[in-house]
């Protein structure tokens, strides 16, 4: 599903130069659930953007379900993101204005898809997070746990290829971080490509396969059993 | 531009943020609706300032005697110069070309009595030319006539504060005042855009008033009105000719200012237009003030939009908005909010003009008005420059990265 080809990223910071990513080499197949690992400074977000396509890689191949993901402008990039990857925010990045069906809807209405239809689609992905009660409510009326829902049914409601989290858990307490690893188990298992950026172990042991990060560079790379999250609730 | 999803995404977009929508149709709205009314202000202005000096006709000569200061021909100066019955025949006969009206005005204050009602009015001897010379308008019965002049009949024609002050209520027409001793049937009344003074005037032929005065031929001044169509060269050929006439005529010394003058209302026009130019000029550069007082202030609070949303846009567009998208959104919204308030500040502005239009005549300020064209030429203009005022942050948000716009703070 998605193949890394000696990824090299740097950022210019004032004269000098800081190289982030000194050549990635990753490949991930349809179906797996990987835990990107590693400290701050590590390269892990940077490598998530890459794959989000919010940023390029200076150097290397990425090839995304057979595309190669190159000479990307805004407006391709704008038209990939959305008909690729579902994104999930430590913060959530929930449209304050908007109630939790609107917000789910809102990927559709750039795929074209009409307003009936995507209110349909919509309701039934928060049905399957669980949140069809509260369809009606504006994010600052959910708790953070069911924000985080939203915001997953959100990154599906435009059936992506690849769902990418960057620390989906960040910002919730130990049982709603369960909550939504259940949930995010559950939808790999139904055969979703998901990659989950995080610095928590007990995450990332959630998860089938461990890729760790240091200074750029991929330290470690194995397939762990997963622990199921239903398991500590 | 017209994808129904668009607009229901955009009124979904207003109607959940309605102070942001509030501040910056507000904006709009009183820029354009100070415009209107400071616009329409000094347009008001304007028209009491042209009224002022347009009570007369504005193809107007007056003549009036006056003395020598030159001696000239055998005549001493200091020789008093009139004009006679004879004077108005010549100038009849000799400018036929230029003229339209021509009547001599005979000014005499009298004392009139109407029963037991008295005041001191001025009289004025003229000839049915007068009318068109004052811009006389009568509001009932008739004006001086020709056959008044022939049979010199003891008729008048008084002004609407006269008919006010000496008949009250009564009717006026077919009623005999005393002029001295003499009595005259009221023919007349009249009203003058002059103002009241104009309108304590009373009008009686000028060769009533020559038959009482020792049957003489003399007249005060003579007024006559020329040919619109010659405009200001023409005005200014008859002044001369006349000049020229006259000097011969009465023998005056073609160096002497004095001996009669003539006042052409066409150069006073000419300075009532430079000055009415000027008022122009300040009422557009105030106007000007507003509307760029309006832009910044409409630039300033799409600025300030845009940088509130700059999270918001990020989110969209990492859920797969383009650029253009982002940007057609923001701008479609801004001229959406601007064209809808700057109708309103158009219509508040004109139905506020006509509302206090006639409550300010004391203050010197008649009648104000705007264009419709003028007005929706600064609403057109607010709007494109809104929509400017919007395109530049709108187009900087769109190309700042998602992931920067993500950030959190």
């Amino acid at each position: 599903m998605i193949k890394l080809k000696n990824l090299h990223k740097s950022y210019r910071m004032g004269s000098s130069s800081l190289h982030v990513l000194k050549g990635i080499n990753l490949s991930i197949e349809d179906g797996e659930l990987v835990a990107i690992m590693g400290s701050s400074g590590s390269g892990k977000s940077t490598l998530l953007n890459i794959l989000g396509m919010l940023d390029t890689a200076d150097k290397g191949d990425y090839i995304l379900d057979g595309f190669k993901i190159e000479n990307l402008n805004e407006t391709k990039a704008a038209k990939y993101r959305n008909r690729f990857l579902g994104f999930i925010f430590q913060s959530f990045n929930l449209i304050n204005y908007k109630n939790a069906l609107e917000n789910v809807s809102l990927p559709l209405y750039y795929q074209g898809i009409s307003r009936k239809e995507r209110q349909q689609i919509a309701a039934d992905y928060l049905e399957r997070v669980g949140l069809k009660e509260w369809a009606t409510h504006l994010p600052s009326e959910l708790s953070g746990g069911q924000k985080q829902r939203v915001a997953i049914a959100r990154a599906m409601a435009s059936q992506p290829k690849v769902l990418l989290a960057d620390e989906p858990t960040g910002a919730l307490d130990t049982k709603t971080s369960c909550d939504v690893m259940d949930l995010i188990q559950k939808i790999n298992e139904e055969g979703k490509t998901i990659l989950v950026v995080t610095h928590e172990l007990e995450i990332a042991k959630m998860c089938k396969r461990i890729v760790k990060l240091k200074d750029g560079v991929i330290v470690e790379d194995s397939k762990v059993n997963q622990v199921k999250a239903s398991s500590y609730v | 531009m017209f994808n129904r999803d668009r607009w229901t995404e955009i009124f979904e977009t207003i109607g959940k943020n309605k102070l942001r929508t509030f501040l910056s149709g507000f904006t709009v709205s009183l820029g354009i609706f100070i415009f209107i009314i400071l616009f329409g202000l000094g347009n008001g202005l304007k028209n009491t300032f042209q009224e002022f000096f347009l009570d007369d006709a504005s193809n107007a000569i007056f003549l009036y005697p006056g003395k020598t200061s030159k001696p000239y021909k055998g005549f001493k100066a200091n020789r008093r110069i009139e004009f006679r019955n004879d004077d108005l025949r010549d100038i009849t006969e000799n400018f036929s070309f230029y003229l339209e009206y021509i009547t001599p005005r005979i000014t005499r204050n009298a004392r009139i009595r109407y029963k037991n009602n008295s005041n001191n009015y001025s009289t004025r001897a003229v000839a049915p030319g007068h009318q068109f010379v004052e811009k006389t308008i009568l509001m009932e019965g008739r004006y001086i006539n020709q056959s008044d002049i022939s049979s010199k009949t003891k008729v008048a024609v008084i002004g609407r504060m006269v008919a006010k002050d000496l008949f009250k209520s009564e009717q006026a027409i077919g009623k005999y005042i005393n002029l001295g001793s003499t009595a005259y049937k009221v023919v007349g009344i009249f009203q003058d855009e002059g103002g009241d003074n104009e309108e304590r005037n009373i009008y009686i032929p000028y060769t009533t008033r020559q038959l009482i005065e020792k049957s003489n031929d003399k007249v005060d001044q003579i007024i006559l009105t020329y040919r619109k169509e010659l405009g200001y060269l023409g005005a200014m050929g008859l002044e001369n000719g006349l000049k020229k006439y006259f000097k011969e005529k009465k023998s005056v010394s073609p160096e002497d200012p004095n001996g009669f003058y003539i006042r052409n209302i066409a150069d006073d026009l000419r300075e009532t237009q430079q000055f009415a130019i000027v008022l122009q000029l300040i009422v557009s550069f105030v106007g000007m003030g507003t509307l760029i007082a309006g832009i910044i202030g409409i630039s300033n609070i799409m600025v300030f939009v845009v940088k509130e949303r700059t999270k918001e846009l990020g989110i969209r567009k990492a859920l797969g908005a383009t650029p253009n998208s982002v940007i057609k959104m923001v701008l479609q919204e801004s001229v959406f909010i601007t064209i809808i308030s700057g109708y309103l500040g158009l219509f508040f502005g004109v139905v506020v003009l006509e509302n206090i239009g006639i409550k300010l005549d004391k203050y010197f300020i008649k009648n104000p008005y705007i264009e419709i064209s003028t007005a929706l030429m600064a609403t057109i203009a607010l709007i494109i420059f809104g929509a400017i005022a919007g395109y530049i942050p709108a187009k900087r948000a769109s190309s700042i990265k998602p992931i920067i716009a993500l950030r959190d703070e």
